[in-house]
């Protein structure tokens, strides 16, 4: 519901990053959205088409890479991908691990032609 | 062709006008919560008794987003406290530079509690941080007990769940002890109150936890 402010947001940092250099052409911007990030990417990628159409960026690629929510314990240091909202720790079984990877929502490279 | 790191926030613009609310909220002591929950789970109903037992001299404002009208701000400016109403015109969710434009006029050093209602959705809210100490998530016992699997996001981002219309449980469905197991599978630990705003079970609770926070934000303003 609100992916297309989000895809606005991503296309006004892309905006931003060109007038910084003004030779080059972006045509391509990665975001990574984490799992606990609340943002839906097919309706992102689909903002994002509806927003560049017709317009000078109409041919800049949206790469988004989903990143999974990760638990790290603090007992034995091991970090899990959390699966089905366990928590626990699966060596030691410790329930009160922290998050440590899943709440991106970050623009993380813009490729270029110069 | 050419790669070039970026390693920046998408929210960029909104996460600068939140740090700078932050700022000013812990330069002032002021405690700032934001309520999230979907529509109809008892935000309004909620304020309504809690500004009900506030001390009359108490430092507390409210803003109070909706897609339309101003109905909130008027059920709620009955108790004498500054009350303003944010009308989003069809934007899902409260972001900080609306924060910031309502806060123009009320000087902050005036305040102690600022109450953010945010716009009735579970979705988009987690996303828009607005500068507050605590997000706060309803969950209505005439809801899914699913819910925080459902939307994991604003229920892992919520310092404190209230569960509200609990006066309801004898005659709903809902299992309240699986809505408080599954929130705490997505926020191992996280705090949760039973509260009902028609008979004010609970309320006490939801008072006190109020008035720590404020304690620790004005000692937190003091040492600043």
């Amino acid at each position: 519901m609100h992916e297309l402010g989000i895809a606005a947001s991503i296309l006004e940092s892309v905006q931003k990053e060109a007038e910084r250099h003004p030779n080059a052409r972006i045509t391509k911007v990665g975001v990574k959205i984490g799992e606990l990030a609340g943002v839906d990417r097919d309706a992102l990628q689909f903002g994002f088409e509806v927003l560049v159409k017709d317009t000078h960026w109409e041919t800049l690629v949206l790469d988004l890479e989903y990143i999974p929510r990760t638990q790290r314990c603090p007992k034995c240091a091991y970090d899990f991908r959390m699966t089905d909202f366990d928590p626990r720790c699966p060596l030691c079984g410790e329930l009160a691990t922290e998050c440590i990877r899943g709440e991106e929502l970050d623009i993380a490279y813009m490729e270029v032609d110069e | 062709m050419n790669r070039i790191a970026v390693e920046k926030k998408v929210l960029n613009e909104n996460q600068i006008l939140a740090n700078r609310l932050r700022e000013r909220y812990q330069q002032n002591g002021v405690l700032c919560v934001n309520l999230i929950s979907s529509p109809g789970s008892g935000k309004t109903a909620l304020l309504e008794r809690t500004l009900e037992r506030m001390d009359k001299s108490s430092r507390v404002a409210v803003l109070t987003g909706d897609l339309q009208t101003e109905n909130d701000a008027k059920r709620l400016a009955k108790f004498g406290f500054p009350v303003k109403q944010i009308t989003t015109g069809g934007t899902c969710h409260l972001d900080a530079r609306m924060i910031e434009r309502h806060l123009e006029d009320w000087p902050l050093e005036d305040l102690d509690l600022l109450i953010v209602e945010n716009v009735g959705n579970l979705v988009c809210p987690s996303s828009y941080d607005l500068g507050e100490d605590a997000k706060i998530v309803l969950l209505s016992t005439t809801e899914g007990e699913d819910k925080p699997l459902k939307y994991p996001s604003i229920f892992f981002k919520s310092e404190l769940m209230l569960l509200t219309k609990i006066d309801l449980l004898p005659y709903v469905p809902f299992k309240a002890d699986e809505a408080r197991e599954n929130a705490r599978r997505v926020h191992p630990g996280m705090e949760i109150i039973d509260v009902s705003s028609t008979t004010g079970e609970g309320l006490h609770r939801w008072m006190e936890w109020l008035k720590l926070r404020q304690e620790k934000a004005r000692v937190q303003g003091v040492a600043g």
